[in-house]
């Protein structure tokens, strides 16, 4: 039997400007389940980064209820919440978010930090391990400036792995990022997926949703729809019909 | 969060914004530097001054006719004329609290050794005079109380007067100079005291027997001044009291009579002295305390202009599990560490800066430890807090909050 790894009761999220109230999420109920890969999608505003915020714990709802693994996160206090995406969550950023003038490895490194268990020898091993996992072991000692878009991007995916969570979430991960390289992200995940790991990301266009189990539409801070993928793809193969270079022009 | 983790990640997190840690630590360097640097030239020029004016004399009292009389009437010459060496007796033999005494006249004129002339002031006094004065022999002898009776044509003379009329070499104990035409054995020669806190000359004089300088070269019946020393400094103010006491009486002053003579004490005269190079130091405190000021500002500038930046990181370091808590201490770490090392470094800055400005002033400094203590505590809160301020603020925010931050 499935575990539900996420439920969501008729949230909701009103941001204040002013005199304004902007009400992002309008009621949501959403269940998710162990060893989901879910894409959330929907036009610009619709409150997608607004609900994964507090997916992520990053952000608090206005009103309703929302369990994490069972454990219903309204009850934590701030330094429990601290702990929680220190060790269940991993965030994936649309800007990738790395420490400049930082090593890749030591960024990696990053949350480790916050888990006194870990002891340095093992901070250091993990580290490479996930900075192998997303294919970039030779580039443990260079510099955020000196990876390219999609390299600094694995490198953030590599510093929400080391952890060893049960749930990535991603926001747009492969938003800044070319065709190919945005296929390169999306094996990885697929490849974290088929271990078990939850995983739920938000992507603007349609050919990386169906690379997820299931697709989440949004539209003005509720949800439209939800359907499963029929059609799913997945990154590995359409990589090996891609030819290396010119994948500019190259069009799925 | 284990302080070794907590004290890796403050050293990470200032290697990574060196320019910033160095900044910053200027700041801090260039305020205490200042602060200790102005205060020890400050304290040391008091000192200097001090220490020349008591070379003056021991615990000294001067009198000296009041010319300064109220209600504009002048009275002319028998003003300057009303001490006498009477008042000089009066005093040894009356007052307790007095240890020395000796009249001076002053007579100035050209002295001629040989070929070679000086002009210069002749000090007629008792051999009392040497220890109020703290002048000392360098060699040949004070005048015996025989040629002060007999107004023997005697001298002392200063280093100045020795180096003009006989120039380095000559021994001049034993030759006879001309003073005014009148000669005079040389019989000792005063050890030298150089430059007065003002500038003055104190070896271009010659001391000779008070009797001798009255008739013979002054003419006159009574003395210009009377110099005394108190028995110790706490004495001193007893002394001037009963100095004046003294000199009414024997000057026959009515009760309503206004002093015909003036004290001048030396300690009063030092704390005036002092009390104006105090004013000084508190001057140079001040501008050390605007560099002080302007040291923190540059402190307060550089971390708030990388607030941005570090929101964003305290941002990013919460929503990969770091507690407010943990951020607070590293950015405490950071802060402390640029402190203290801003600090000594300060110090040491301090103190060279001192050194060189006492050497080029050729005044002593002295570096107090208040100064030090108190410029490295002020660098020390301002550059702590302001490194703990906004990561204090940045901490409170919602991680998404503090990621978003412009
Ligand atoms: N901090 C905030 N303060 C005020 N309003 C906000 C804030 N964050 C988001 N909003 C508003 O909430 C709504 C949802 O925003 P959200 O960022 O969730 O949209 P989105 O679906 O992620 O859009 P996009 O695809 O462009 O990233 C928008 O109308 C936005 O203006
Ligand atoms: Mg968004």
């Amino acid at each position: 039997m499935a575990n539900k790894i996420i439920e969501i009761r008729n949230l909701r999220k009103d941001y204040h400007v002013g005199e304004v109230t902007i009400h992002a999420l309008r009621g949501i109920d959403l269940k998710i389940e162990t060893g989901e890969y879910v894409a959330i999608m929907g036009a610009s505003g619709s409150g997608k980064s607004t609900m994964l915020n507090i997916l992520g714990c990053l952000d608090k709802p206005s009103d309703g209820d929302y369990w994490l693994d069972n454990v219903d996160v309204k009850t934590l206090d701030k330094d429990e919440l601290a702990r929680l995406r220190n060790q269940k969550l991993g965030f994936v950023f649309q800007a990738y978010n790395l420490l400049p003038r930082t090593t890749a490895l030591e960024n990696v490194e990053l949350p480790l930090f916050y888990n006194s268990k870990i002891r340095s020898k093992e901070r250091k091993e993990r580290a490479i391990n996930a900075l192998e996992a997303v294919g970039l072991a030779d580039r443990r000692d260079h510099m955020p400036n000196q990876l390219s878009g999609g390299q600094q991007q694995r490198v953030a995916i590599a510093r929400s792995l080391v952890n060893d969570p049960v749930l990535i979430l991603a926001d747009e991960p492969t938003g800044n990022l070319d065709t190919r390289t945005s296929f390169e992200i999306m094996e990885l995940f697929q490849d974290l997926n088929e271990k078990g790991r939850t995983i739920i990301y938000v992507t603007h266009e349609s050919d990386i949703a169906r690379f997820a189990t299931r697709n989440v539409i949004f539209k003005d801070g509720k949800i439209l729809r939800e359907n499963m993928v029929t059609d799913r793809q997945f990154a590995r193969d359409i990589l090996k019909t891609l030819p290396v270079e010119n994948i500019e022009e190259f069009d799925v | 969060m284990n302080l070794k983790n907590l004290f890796k990640i403050a050293v990470r997190a200032l290697v990574r914004n060196k320019l910033r840690a160095i900044l910053t630590m200027l700041g801090i360097i260039i305020g205490v530097g200042s602060v200790i640097a102005m205060l020890a030239i400050g304290q040391g020029s008091k000192k200097k001054i001090r220490d020349q004016m008591s070379s003056m004399g021991s615990n000294m009292l001067m009198v000296m006719p009041n010319f300064q009389r109220r209600g504009g009437v002048s009275l002319g010459f028998s003003v300057s004329q009303v001490l006498k060496y009477s008042d000089v007796v009066a005093i040894k033999n009356e007052a307790t609290a007095v240890s020395e005494v000796s009249p001076e006249i002053r007579a100035s004129g050209q002295v001629i050794f040989g070929n070679q002339n000086t002009q210069t002031t002749v000090y007629g006094v008792t051999e009392e005079y040497l220890g109020i004065r703290k002048l000392s022999m360098k060699s040949g002898r004070i005048f015996s109380n025989i040629e002060l009776r007999s107004m023997a044509k005697v001298c002392i003379l200063g280093q100045t007067v020795v180096t003009n009329l006989f120039g380095a070499d000559t021994d001049p104990i034993g030759q006879s100079i001309r003073i005014k035409n009148l000669p005079f054995l040389v019989i000792g020669v005063l050890a030298s005291k150089g430059e007065s806190g003002f500038g003055q000359d104190q070896d271009d004089l010659i001391l000779a027997p008070y009797t001798t300088v009255q008739s013979r070269l002054a003419n006159i019946d009574y003395i210009n001044s009377i110099y005394i020393s108190a028995a110790s400094e706490e004495k001193s103010p007893l002394a001037q009291s009963e100095v004046t006491e003294i000199l009414r009486r024997s000057h026959k002053l009515k009760e309503s009579a206004e002093n015909d003579f003036r004290i001048m004490s030396q300690s009063e005269l030092i704390q005036t002295v002092s009390s104006v190079s105090d004013v000084m130091t508190y001057l140079l405190g001040a501008i050390a305390g605007i560099s002080l000021l302007v040291g923190g500002i540059g402190i307060m500038n550089i971390m708030f202009v990388s607030v941005t930046e570090r929101t964003r990181e305290i941002g990013l370091r919460m929503s990969i599990g770091g507690r407010g808590k943990d951020i607070l201490r590293q950015f405490l770490v950071e802060s402390m560490m640029i402190s203290i090392l801003g600090g000594a470094l300060g110090i040491v800055f301090g103190f060279a800066v001192a050194k060189i400005a006492g050497s080029l002033m050729s005044s002593p400094t002295i570096v107090s430890t208040q100064s030090v203590v108190l410029a490295f505590a002020v660098c020390f809160m301002i550059g702590v807090f302001f490194g703990w301020y906004p990561a204090k603020k940045a901490a409170g925010l919602n991680p998404i909050d503090a990621l978003r931050y412009e």
